[in-house]
């Protein structure tokens, strides 16, 4: 039977709500807070280690990115602990807490189809972390050329501009993730637990098997075969390629490190002829990390879909 | 002209079934009753109406329309208040309403006239910045109506509008109800406080179990199931019952001491004030709508008594 009408009527209206909600919410600030502090702990330590070398690296400003002195992580590393949490952040509650308001029924009641209700908090929720990240960046770059006193490069920020893209589809990722959750759990807390869990998993636990994984195919492999090993080693990899982090930073090692040329074991034949240390353009670097920017896209795609056919499904009573 | 109109419309969730084989009509301008325990079927009915659940058998049609093909159009054309209905708590009224009219697709300008309009129609425009989380629950109900209004819908679909209002405040709402009916809108309410709602009623469709059990005016339902439209309490001298009885149109006697209750179908005080004068004294005559309570009461006990 079809419906008439578009599924998109009303989706900008909850867009712009659910954004006006998140920009305003105590939970945006706290979390805004948190990850500019640790932003500006990274760069400014980053800084003061490059400006012993200025005008030796040609990709001053990724190496701002990605500098890190102990005990502080690098400003990359501080992002891909926070853009989980965020972005869990704010869609946890996005549908079961609409049930737990009882404003659910009176919002559907309205001519809208479900399709804008659900696209509208998904699209709002990435438009605040697109915000929270473009923010975060200029301020970096800002600050970058006040310390430095260096104007960045295009390439770098053809670099940079895809460093963003590739943050922005994790925490899609993530957001998707909580918006599942917030659809299958009626209870907010389990659903955010739930999705913590996930992220726990994935941070800690999946690394941990992956090693044992590896280890174990290693076993396996023919002592005497190089061949055989190097099968196995491949077939490692591409288990610990099923985590989104690792995804995320084969993608990151790529975009903003141009002297990375694979992302996998590499046979000796395979250099032969290459200069080694030099950068790759962007373009080959973008070709190198494509697969992993469009698996991230499609788990992406994967978890809406997830949370959208099981949110189709949902009776409207409590 | 038949507004909302239902054939052979059902809803199982597995094997329970929530509706089962309903016909109704509901005719434009009138108020009409869903009324029956929690859990009998009501909210799923209301909730297949708007195209927010899909029925499992069956067809209905809203102002000629199928909800389920074309749920938008229904949607715009129908106000719905929900039971319990909830705010965003964090949101003034005013911004509240104001999302509605964004969904609603209205223009700016009508939009804030029209958020005016009910809200001093609903006794809001006072308390338009403050936070919904601040008000109490007779203030979500009446900015429950006034979202309604917002549409200018043709119907009002109303789900327990009274339930969880203080008497005082149930009052006002229903006197609010019989305002829309006022203006011409069709209105289907429902409900389990029969004794609450069965005034501003026109018609009623009793229901239990899912099924719709009993359709009709307030007095038709009585006349069938009580047999006898008429409820007369009479106070005068004991001893009277055998020549109530005997009065044409009296359906049932109930006598204590010297106070009676008398079910006709048709108003006999006269007759009964005569009666009671000849063979004594006449201490009280008062006639009562029977309460659909008691309708409801006795047809289901007659129905148990059946099976």
């Amino acid at each position: 039977m079809r419906r008439e009408g578009s599924p998109w009527t009303g989706l900008w209206a909850v867009f712009f709500k659910e954004m006006a909600d998140h920009l305003t919410g105590i939970r945006m600030r706290i979390l805004e807070g948190l990850i500019l502090l640790s932003a500006l702990a990274a760069v400014y330590t980053g800084t003061q280690t490059l400006r012993q070398t200025v005008g030796e690296d040609p990709y001053l400003y990724l190496k701002l990115l990605t500098t890190a002195q102990d005990p502080l992580p690098s400003f990359v590393g501080f992002l891909s602990f926070f853009v989980p949490l965020a972005a869990i952040a704010l869609a946890f509650d996005a549908v079961n807490g609409e049930y737990a308001r009882g404003t659910l029924s009176r919002i559907l009641s309205q001519p809208i189809y479900r399709d804008a209700l659900l696209f509208g908090k998904f699209l709002a929720g990435l438009g605040t972390l697109a915000v929270l990240l473009l923010a975060l960046f200029l301020l970096v770059v800002g600050l970058g050329l006040f310390t430095l006193g260096v104007p960045p490069g295009g390439e770098e920020m053809g670099r940079a501009f895809f460093f963003l893209l590739a943050t922005l589809a994790y925490a899609g990722f993530w957001l998707a993730l909580g918006l599942l959750f917030s659809v299958l759990f009626r209870q907010p807390a389990t659903a955010a637990l739930a999705a913590i869990g996930v992220w726990l998993f994935f941070a800690v636990f999946f690394p941990i098997l992956t090693d044992l994984a590896a280890g174990a195919l290693l076993l396996q492999a023919d002592p005497f075969d190089p061949e055989s090993q190097l099968k196995q080693a491949n077939l490692a990899l591409w288990i610990s390629r099923l985590s989104p982090n690792t995804l995320y930073a084969e993608t990151l090692t790529a975009v903003l490190n141009p002297a990375v040329r694979s992302l996998g074991p590499i046979l000796i034949t395979q250099l032969e002829g290459a200069v080694l240390g030099t950068p790759l353009p962007l373009s080959q670097s973008l070709l190198l990390v494509w697969p992993q920017l469009t698996g991230l896209v499609s788990l992406v795609i994967l978890l809406f879909t997830l949370a959208y056919v099981s949110f189709q499904r949902q009776e409207v009573r409590a | 002209m038949v507004v909302i109109e239902t054939h052979g419309l059902s809803k199982r969730y597995g094997r329970v079934v929530a509706v089962e084989d309903l016909n109704l009509e509901v005719k434009e301008g009138e108020v009409f009753g869903l009324l029956g325990p929690n859990g009998s079927g009501k909210t799923t009915t209301i909730l297949m109406l708007l195209g927010l659940t899909e029925p499992t058998k069956g067809e209905a049609r809203v102002l000629g329309l199928d909800p389920m093909r074309e749920p938008l159009k229904v949607k715009s054309r129908v106000g719905y208040l929900p039971d319990q209905v909830g705010f965003y708590g964090e949101l003034t009224a005013w911004e509240n309403l104001r999302y509605t009219t964004r969904l609603l697709g209205l223009p700016e300008g009508e939009a804030q006239a029209r958020i005016e309009e009910v809200l001093k129609r609903m006794g809001l425009w006072e308390v338009r910045d403050r936070r919904v989380s601040a008000f109490s629950r007779g203030m979500r109900q009446r900015l429950g109506l006034a979202e309604v209004l917002l549409k200018r819908p043709k119907v009002a679909i109303l789900d327990e509008p009274t339930l969880g209002l203080d008497p005082e405040a149930a009052r006002e709402f229903l006197e609010l109800i019989k305002g829309l009916k006022a203006e011409g809108i069709t209105i289907l309410l429902s409900s389990h406080l029969l004794h609450q709602v069965q005034e501003v009623c026109d018609r009623v469709g009793l229901f239990h179990k899912g099924r719709l059990a009993l359709l009709g005016t307030v007095e038709e339902l009585a006349q069938r199931v009580l047999g006898g439209g008429y409820e007369i309490l009479v106070e005068a001298s004991p001893g009277l019952e055998e020549s109530f009885r005997t009065l044409a149109g009296v359906a049932r006697v109930e006598a204590e001491g010297g106070r009676y209750r008398i079910l006709a179908s048709r108003d006999l005080r006269p007759e009964l004030a005569r009666i009671a004068v000849e063979h004594g004294q006449l201490l009280g005559l008062a006639l009562r709508r029977p309460s659909l309570d008691e309708v409801y009461a006795h047809y289901f006990k007659e129905v148990a008594h059946a099976a």
